[in-house]
């Protein structure tokens, strides 16, 4: 365990500038993410050692030449097309070396592929995730339909639990990824693939989408909250509540504008008449901790500046500009806040 | 070969063939009017000659090099500091899209295309390569295809979806405007040119070869230039067949890749990657034919174990057309059958690390001069093969799942692509410029042009492996401070730009060395295969008289001269075929005259394609133009005053 900590240390070391390791392969906070750590270091160790054979043989070939040459096959002394036995049985040496080498990383890449398979027959727990141009829509499903969550761009997981994550596409091919817990899984329109996240720390990671969808490819993030299961059942529980009611008369504003003007063709809150489905649901938008996807974190400076002019916080966007009076914009965010 | 008897006809001019009575310089004096290209504009557009349309592929391609080396630099100055507004998303994607494209369709096969035009007739002892004016048509072809990109480009509709357009993105319900059609359509232009050259390019190496050359006296680089034409006689028109069916379903309505209605996304990447993954390998095998020619050339001896090289050079290509699964293990598909795909892939490393042994045994029995071809080829191995060893750890899934589609892949494949394929183009410009000029490049020069490239390029992408590793997916237009991408990525930028530095010391020394080279002579390395043995640069048609090979070093063996074969016409162009195992002398045959017309059958092409962006019935109308180019290119010729006389 130290010794792995060390070498993932220095494998960063060319980062010293603040690496927080939210959103990194080495992070090894998952059963796969530690899995592929073991195997890395396996591959790294033996392609690092042929890698040395081939330098420290070119380089001694080219070094030979300051002997006189006496030894050399070359045309001057009209032996250009021999050659010494001593290299034709190395050839066959090389060409025995390259091919355990293969056969052993083979072998270990096979067995490390069909254990995570077998682990993911286990998992005890449903998400699905459902990708859009250019955020993510998220689902904790149950059979009993009134205590589905409904979610975006956050996904939190007990940790020490396999989660078995659904997912699908409503437009392009995207792929999930979160670094720390695991490797990628594309999201194809017309299939449904899955992935299975064993999470084995708890803390907060982040998620990317790693095949190009487009113009805001970039900034398609997910927060992924890995938590204790009392904290997470907590968080359930708060999610299944419908939203709050406005508290005060400028929320009340907000509330009737949301409701009742452009927001709700697109966005869901439940416990309101917003019922888009189109856009992220934001019944509890102000309990997550980024804005759009993870272009932003969330703030009210920087709801304000979302709502006011998204195309320019996110180029490209599906949320249009709509050009709010200024009264109207005070009166939204104060409601957004209130979205617990 | 035996001299033909005569007919008694003799008011007849006489047919004139070389041969002991007609040498030197009258010889030359009529194969040079026999051979030379009329004067003027037309005479330039009409020209059959592979070493004029070998140096124009050449040229054309590093003129796109540099285009798609600037794309690069706007790329990395927007990712020199995180959440940076230099491009913005849009600009962005059309750069890193144009890039991709360019460099691989526009540079790196037509630029390999290039040199395998100009030299593999002269290192086979042939005058002219086997079809060519299709060797013209296709230059064209790939010209007009790389204007259009970029007019299209310059003109704010070009392509924005990277260089594989992955559907639905470039679809027609995703892909909004023209930019995903002008791709695909960039995309038949270069196929129709590259597959033209394979075919020329098998049929010249296979029955135009001088007699004696058998397969097994072949240069290296002549073996190499036969194995990615059947290549891309076996993967072009997989792509070609892809964007094919990606135009359709935009332009008329198909649905071949419509999920709603029974199409697949997924079908695109199964054809896309089985093109694509045999496309690095035609990029690759070239270059490691340039390695084989400059080492055993600097080394002084024949390449360490040619068996060797051959099948391993065979063996790739076979291997290269069962791994392209790998692009697409993030997909889902059964995961018993990535196992294949696994081994496979590793398994390429047996051919290429063996030819790596053959390098260095060949430097190891020799005695190295460290020139700068050489030098290039050192900085080859060191470099390519960090690119071939990540290649080893991507190829397993439960690691490519976490590296597929970030920077580490990113740094794999420019270690791969340039460290094999540009290092060594650049050591065979240097190699191979006296001969296509006659005149030396600076060795000086070209040493600190070297090394500033070789540190440079380390400087821009070994970061990147750390960059990947650390969470940074590719084609990103961004990405946030504080997750320790910064000092990566400005080590990457700062390297990019000692990378255009050196290239650009690269150009200049080839500008200069132009006019204030070295007079190089025939042979300048003493180096031992036949485009050694003409002038520098060679006459219109190469050999006077056509050697007869007895080794595969046949420079260094024959002390006294290369034995020739005589008997070919000279007032004719004529050439010689042979058998294509054993290279028996077989018959004579004409060669083609210059004509216009593949460059008019080339702008009727150009025009119909083009056009068929916008509308599909330009495919109807844009047919009849091109069928009547191509009718008058095929006309039947009638016999000249001087027919062949008939062997009774």
């Amino acid at each position: 365990m130290r010794w792995r900590r060390l070498w993932v240390a220095l494998l960063l070391l060319p980062s010293l500038g603040g690496c927080s390791g939210i959103q990194t392969s080495l992070g090894g906070d998952g059963a796969d993410g530690a899995s592929f750590i073991r195997l890395f270091t396996i591959f790294l160790v033996v392609c690092g050692i042929m890698y040395l054979l081939v330098v420290a043989a070119l380089a001694v070939a080219i070094g030979r030449r300051r002997d006189g040459g006496r030894r050399a096959l070359t045309v001057d002394n009209g032996s250009h097309h021999e050659s010494s036995p001593l290299v034709r049985s190395a050839l066959v040496g090389w060409g025995a070396l390259i091919a355990v080498g293969l056969i052993a990383l083979t072998i270990a890449s096979f067995f490390t592929d069909r254990s995570a398979a077998a682990r993911a027959r286990h998992s005890s727990f449903a998400v699905k995730i459902i990708a859009n141009q250019w955020w993510w829509d998220v689902i904790y499903t149950t059979p009993d339909s009134s205590k589905i969550v409904h979610t975006a761009n956050e996904l939190h997981l007990p940790v020490g639990v396999e989660a078995e994550v659904e997912l699908q596409s409503n437009d392009v091919i995207h792929s999930f990824w979160v670094p720390n817990l695991a490797g990628k899984q594309d999201l194809i329109p017309g299939r449904t693939t899955d992935i299975q996240l064993l999470p084995t720390r708890t803390g907060l990671y982040r998620a990317q989408c790693a095949e190009f969808c487009g113009t805001q490819h970039a900034n398609m993030a997910l927060v992924v909250t890995v938590e204790s299961k009392a904290d997470f059942l907590n968080w359930i529980a708060q999610q299944r509540r419908p939203a709050f009611a406005p508290a005060s008369r400028l929320e009340l504003a907000g509330y009737r504008y949301v409701t009742t003007r452009e927001c709700s063709s697109c966005h869901n809150i439940t416990g309101t008449p917003a019922g888009g489905q189109i856009g992220p649901d934001l019944t509890h938008l102000a309990s997550r901790r980024t804005l759009a996807a993870g272009t932003l974190p969330m703030n009210r400076g920087n709801l304000y500046g979302w709502v006011a002019d998204p195309q320019s916080q996110k180029p490209g966007s599906q949320m249009p500009t709509i050009g709010l009076a200024p009264n109207d914009l005070h009166a939204v965010v104060a409601y957004l806040e209130r979205l617990k | 070969m035996s001299r033909p008897p005569k007919r008694p006809a003799a008011e007849k001019p006489q047919i004139v063939r070389d041969g002991p009575d007609l040498t030197g310089p009258e010889l030359a004096d009529r194969l040079d009017a026999t051979w030379a290209r009329p004067r003027g504009l037309i005479g330039w557009l009409a020209t059959v000659d592979h070493k004029e349309i070998g140096i124009r592929y050449i040229v054309t391609a590093l003129a796109f090099l540099a285009l798609g080396g600037l794309m690069a630099l706007h790329m990395r100055l927007q990712l020199m500091f995180p959440d940076s507004q230099w491009l913005g998303a849009g600009a962005f994607n059309e750069t890193f899209t144009m890039h991709g494209t360019t460099m691989m369709f526009l540079f790196a096969v037509p630029v390999m295309q290039g040199v395998q035009i100009y030299l593999a007739p002269i290192m086979v002892g042939t005058r002219a390569m086997a079809f060519p004016r299709l060797t013209a048509f296709s230059y064209y072809m790939y010209l007009f295809g790389g204007l259009f990109l970029w007019t299209a480009h310059f003109l704010h509709f070009g392509p924005d979806n990277g260089w594989f357009s992955y559907v639905p993105l470039a679809g027609p319900q995703y892909g909004i405007g023209k930019r995903a059609d002008v791709w695909a359509q960039t995309v038949t232009f270069t196929e129709i040119a590259g597959l033209a050259v394979a075919v020329t390019l098998v049929v010249t190496i296979l029955k135009q070869r001088a007699p004696g050359m058998t397969l097994a006296r072949m240069p290296i680089f002549v073996w190499a230039t036969l194995v990615t034409s059947l290549m891309v006689i076996f993967s072009m028109p997989s792509v070609a067949l892809v964007s094919g069916m990606l135009l359709s379903d935009r332009l008329v309505g198909t649905q071949f890749f419509n999920p709603v209605e029974h199409g697949d996304p997924l079908l695109w990447q199964h054809l896309f990657w089985f093109f694509g993954h045999p496309e690095v390998y035609i990029i690759f095998l070239p270059a490691t034919g340039f390695v084989s020619e400059i080492v055993s050339t600097f080394s002084r001896r024949a390449i360490f174990g040619y068996p060797v090289v051959v099948l391993s050079l065979v063996s790739t290509g076979i291997l290269a057309f069962g791994l392209w699964v790998h692009h697409m293990f993030a997909t889902g598909l059964p995961r018993v059958g990535y196992s294949f795909y696994t081994a496979a892939s590793m398994a390429v490393s047996i051919p290429t690390g063996l030819q790596i042994f053959c390098w260095i045994a060949t430097i190891w029995e020799g005695r190295p001069r460290l020139q700068v071809p050489m030098l290039y080829v050192i900085g080859f191995i060191i470099t390519f093969v960090i690119g071939g060893l990540s290649g080893v750890i991507i190829a397993a899934v439960p690691l490519d799942l976490q590296l597929h589609d970030t920077y580490f892949i990113v740094a794999h494949f420019h270690y791969v692509l340039i460290g094999g394929a540009v290092f060594p183009l650049l050591g065979a410009i240097t190699y191979w410029y006296p001969k296509f000029t006659g005149r030396m490049m600076s060795e000086r020069l070209g040493r600190i042009g070297f090394w500033t490239i070789f540190l440079g390029f380390q400087l821009a992408f070994f970061p990147m492996h750390f960059a990947g590793l650390m969470g940074m997916p590719r084609r990103v237009y961004t990405y946030p401070a504080g997750m320790g991408l910064e000092l990566p990525n400005m080590l990457s930028s700062i390297g990019s730009a000692v990378v255009a530095v050196a290239v650009l010391m690269f150009v200049v020394n080839m500008l200069a060395s132009l006019r204030a080279g070295v007079a190089a002579g025939p042979d300048p390395w003493d180096a031992p295969s036949l485009e050694w043995a003409v002038a520098s640069p060679p006459p219109h048609y190469n050999f006077a008289h056509i050697p007869a090979v007895e080794s595969r070093t046949p420079l260094w063996d024959a002390k006294d001269g290369l034995p020739v074969v005589h008997g070919l016409r000279v007032d004719e162009r004529e050439l010689i075929l042979t058998s294509v195992i054993s290279a028996a002398p077989d018959l004579r045959e004409p060669s083609a005259v210059p004509s216009i017309w593949p460059f008019i059958s080339a702008v009727a092409v150009a025009v119909t394609f083009i056009c068929s962006v916008f509308s599909p019935w330009a495919l109807a109308f844009g047919a009849v133009p091109a069928a009547a180019a191509l009718i008058a290119w095929f006309w039947p010729k009638t016999p000249g005053a001087n027919p062949e006389p008939q062997i009774t």
